[in-house]
């Protein structure tokens, strides 16, 4: 039978890069595939081909058999390609019917928008898709999982045959995971299918049919879905297997206390949060989306206003005002959002890891000096196994595991004791994972304290010694190495408020 | 429970609530409007007539143009610093037309409006066609128009005294006791309302200022609609350069450098967020007004102009202070 989507021998190659060269591809009809690949493999970079964003150096795509260009993404819509990119790409201002509906607005006399049928029609669309959106609320006021609905939502109502969704799991707590693979499978049928970009690896055997992994802007293989060991696809993607079993090891309780919140609540969301953090521990804090994991973060580190609580370090209270206060006292805060809060994209991997500590380490009499800067960074670069050219590299062109290490460097170099990470590996592919998965056991054997906040719970699983659960805003359970499974975190994350200790 | 909280509520009808939270700002803004009326009426019996009423909406005219089509690009996420001088520019042209070439006034009134929208077009060309970011491309133009008007005119003031009725655009009464200029600035309101609430450009405006890139993978031509929206504001510059010209009965090429940012604090007074995605015309016309009723009450209670800018400044601050405050982002 023809494919619903094949692509051919397609190269693309920018100054000094082939981002992709003799690439191939199938989507049968009424499949979801998975293309998996390393960041920088050349995943983006087909899908843009695909969307028309881009325009290929050779080889050729086809649909249902016939040719296909597209020039520009109303090209794309028109021949039944809906794309859901990684960012979201939704206009907060605007009503939840007004961003499914942008571009083809229903019109009176030419230029008026026709308002009224633009809501019946947003929300005829939401009924049939079955999901609990408002379509006159705003976007921005909507939840991360809501806005990623608006998104598929949006991206269905072009009556689209193929569906490219580019990591929309990443921002998604497991429940709401699974209404989005209820979704896709609801949408694939006879004549429509999927093309499901992913770096969770355990999404695969759930919603794919078959995995096409690529490497290095080249085709590797593709293999079924459900037969294919998570490990051989990994390897298959890297190109050298990786031990992803999970490795309990002791708790270490007779540790001293380092770090200690006692009763810390915020006006919005937190409610009496308590917990200690001993040296050279790994504390993980799991929950669903909006339990206030971030929020706990932001609290202990002063970036959020507190209305009861205490935070000690080694027994004695500090007064953190703000992230400044905090760092000063060695408590270091990795945010989820590297990029906006973590980094100075445009400037070098150099001033970034010298950044917060200029003052202190790199300052004679008000001069920055470079040459201690370029050296020490250049330490840190050699011992965290930062690839990068050099420290003068800009770092937006670091990928997003030596990003995350850039942030950690930064953190170690301001003598900070308790690193806080807040999604560490989010949007970082298997491979970088692991080294960044390696890094914190060091640091944590080295004596740092880490509280590591996440999303993925095989994560939390493999690094934790200690597991806190929250659900609104509270602490529902700290459990142990030997108590923390899938079914009891998320027993606890599910916790309501009657039910909360 | 905050607004935002409210809205987020999702048992409740989000729909009307959302239509009374974006009201709410310009209820904020129409109720300081009405705070300074109250007082200025308090402090001096001058102030609340119907003259005095009237001389408001009047001086409101030119700032009141200039902001209606500013709001339109401060949607988009853009900034226009060009409308000051280049109303100047179109008053000059509109001399020139008139005066100079003894264009008819149907003809040469039309030809400076467009002429407005001539200099929107560059804008819009520069910004979305050659990526020269707003501020920077409207500041050229700002230099360039204010060049312009002092070497078209050489640097003298064009009279309209060839031409009796022009004046009348302005300071003539179709309606008794109305000033054609207020008549001129409700029309503009109108028009530019409908404009930013019921049209594809309008949609496109807010789309634009709220999210460029989504907007554009979306499958709309930003680029196209970008120039749209600047060309729109070059069209209220024009109008602008006639009123202003038709009031004084001259064209003065000095004049213009300082309305541009008048005219911006007008719109961002009126709530609309100089980081794009959200602003209405109501909120615009109170800016204005609580501008010029500003400058009104002040001059009545005999304090010095140069202590105007000073509350004027205070009060931006103030409006957008509160607004923030409104929005829970301090």
């Amino acid at each position: 039978m023809t494919p619903l989507l094949q692509v051919t021998g397609v190269s693309k190659g920018f100054p000094g890069v082939q981002a992709l060269k003799d690439m191939h591809l199938e989507l049968r009809h009424g499949e979801v595939l998975a293309v998996v690949g390393e960041n920088g493999a050349g995943k983006s970079t087909l899908m843009k081909l695909l969307t028309g964003v881009y325009t290929a150096d050779e080889g050729h795509f086809a649909m249902n058999g016939r040719p296909l260009v597209v020039n520009g993404p109303k090209e794309a819509l028109a021949a039944g390609l809906s794309i859901i990119h990684q960012e979201f790409n939704l206009m907060p201002h605007l009503t939840v019917a007004q961003n499914i509906a942008i571009g083809r607005e229903p019109r009176f006399r030419g230029v008026f928008v026709d308002e009224r049928r633009l809501n019946r029609e947003a929300a005829e669309l939401v009924d049939r898709l079955g999901l609990p959106l408002d379509v006159r609320r705003r976007v921005g006021d909507l939840t991360v999982a809501a806005q990623q609905m608006v998104e598929i939502a949006k991206a269905l109502s072009h009556d689209a045959k193929v569906l490219i969704m580019d990591e929309p799991t990443a921002a998604l707590n497991d429940a709401e995971v699974r209404v989005l693979h209820d979704l896709i499978r609801r949408f694939t049928t006879a004549d429509t299918g999927v093309i499901y970009i992913s770096h969770r690896m355990e999404e695969l055997t759930a919603i794919a049919d078959r995995v096409t992994v690529i490497r290095d802007g080249a085709y590797v293989a593709t293999v079924d879905a459900a037969t294919t060991p998570v490990q051989q696809v990994i390897a298959l993607m890297v190109g050298r297997a990786i031990d992803t079993g999970a490795t309990p090891r002791n708790v270490r309780d007779d540790r001293e206390v380092v770090l200690s919140v006692e009763g810390l609540s915020t006006k919005e969301l937190l409610r009496d949060v308590s917990f200690e953090l001993r040296r050279g521990e790994v504390l993980g804090i799991a929950g669903l989306m909006g339990a206030g994991r971030t929020e706990l973060a932001r609290a202990v580190v002063g970036a959020d206003r507190t209305t009861a609580g205490v935070v000690r370090m080694a027994g004695r209270a500090l007064t953190i005002r703000n992230p400044a206060d905090a760092a000063a006292h060695g408590i270091g805060y990795l945010s989820e959002d590297r990029k906006r809060y973590g980094l100075l994209l445009e400037q070098d991997v150099g001033q970034n890891i010298a950044l917060g500590s200029l003052a202190k380490r790199f300052t004679r009499f008000g001069f920055v000096d470079g040459q201690a800067v370029r050296a020490k960074a250049g330490d840190l670069v050699g011992a965290l196994r930062i690839k990068t050219p050099s420290v003068a590299q800009t770092t937006k062109n670091l990928s997003g595991g030596n990003q995350q290490k850039v942030v950690i460097a930064k953190w170690l170099l301001n003598d900070c004791d308790v690193l806080i990470f807040d999604e560490p590996t989010r949007g970082i592919d298997v491979g970088a994972k692991e080294e960044i998965y390696g890094l914190i056991d060091r640091l944590a054997a080295d004596g740092k304290s880490i509280v590591m906040i996440s999303s993925e719970l095989p994560e939390i699983l493999r690094m934790s010694h200690r597991v806190l659960v929250m659900s609104q805003g509270r602490v529902t359970a700290v459990l142990d190495r030997g108590e923390a499974t899938q079914e009891t975190v998320m027993h606890y994350a599910t916790m309501t408020k009657a039910g909360a200790r | 429970m905050t607004a935002v909280d409210a809205i987020a509520e999702p048992t409740r009808p989000a729909g009307w609530l959302a239509a009374a939270r974006s009201r709410l700002q310009q209820l904020l803004a129409f109720a300081s409007l009405m705070v300074i009326v109250g007082f200025f009426s308090v402090a001096n019996q001058n102030f609340f007539t119907y003259g005095n009423i009237i001389n408001i909406l009047f001086s409101t005219v030119v700032i009141g143009t200039l902001a209606l089509g500013t709001t339109f690009v401060i949607i988009s996420g853009g900034i226009d610093l060009s409308i000051g001088t280049g109303m100047t520019l179109c008053a000059v042209m509109s001399g020139v037309f008139l005066t100079n070439w003894g264009l008819p006034l149907a003809v040469g009134i039309p030809a400076a409006i467009l002429f407005g929208g001539l200099v929107g077009l560059v804008n819009g060309l520069n910004v979305a066609v050659l990526k020269i970011p707003p501020f920077i491309a409207t500041l050229a133009m700002m230099l360039v128009a204010q060049g312009l008007a002092l070497v078209i005119s050489h640097s003298a003031p064009i009279y309209f005294t060839e031409n009796p009725n022009y004046v009348n655009i302005s300071i003539g009464q179709l309606v008794p006791q109305v000033p054609n200029a207020v008549l001129v600035l409700f029309a503009a309101i109108l028009v530019s309302a409908v404009l930013l609430n019921t049209t594809l450009l309008g949609r496109y405006t807010y789309s634009i200022g709220s999210n460029e890139e989504a907007t554009a993978l979306s499958g709309i031509d930003v680029r196209r609609w970008k120039i749209v929206v600047y060309t729109l504001a070059g069209l209220f510059i024009g109008l602008a350069g006639v009123m202003i010209s038709a009031r004084l009965g001259s064209a003065q090429p000095a004049t213009g450098m300082g309305y541009e940012l008048q005219a911006i604090a007008a719109v961002v007074i009126g709530g609309t967020s100089l980081a794009g995605g959200k602003g209405s015309i109501v909120g615009t016309v109170i800016g204005a007004l609580i501008i010029s009723t500003l400058n009104n009450g002040l001059q009545i209670m005999s304090i010095p102009q140069e202590w105007q800018n000073v509350v004027l400044g205070v009060v931006i601050l103030v409006a957008v202070y509160a607004d923030m405050i409104r929005k829970g982002e301090r």
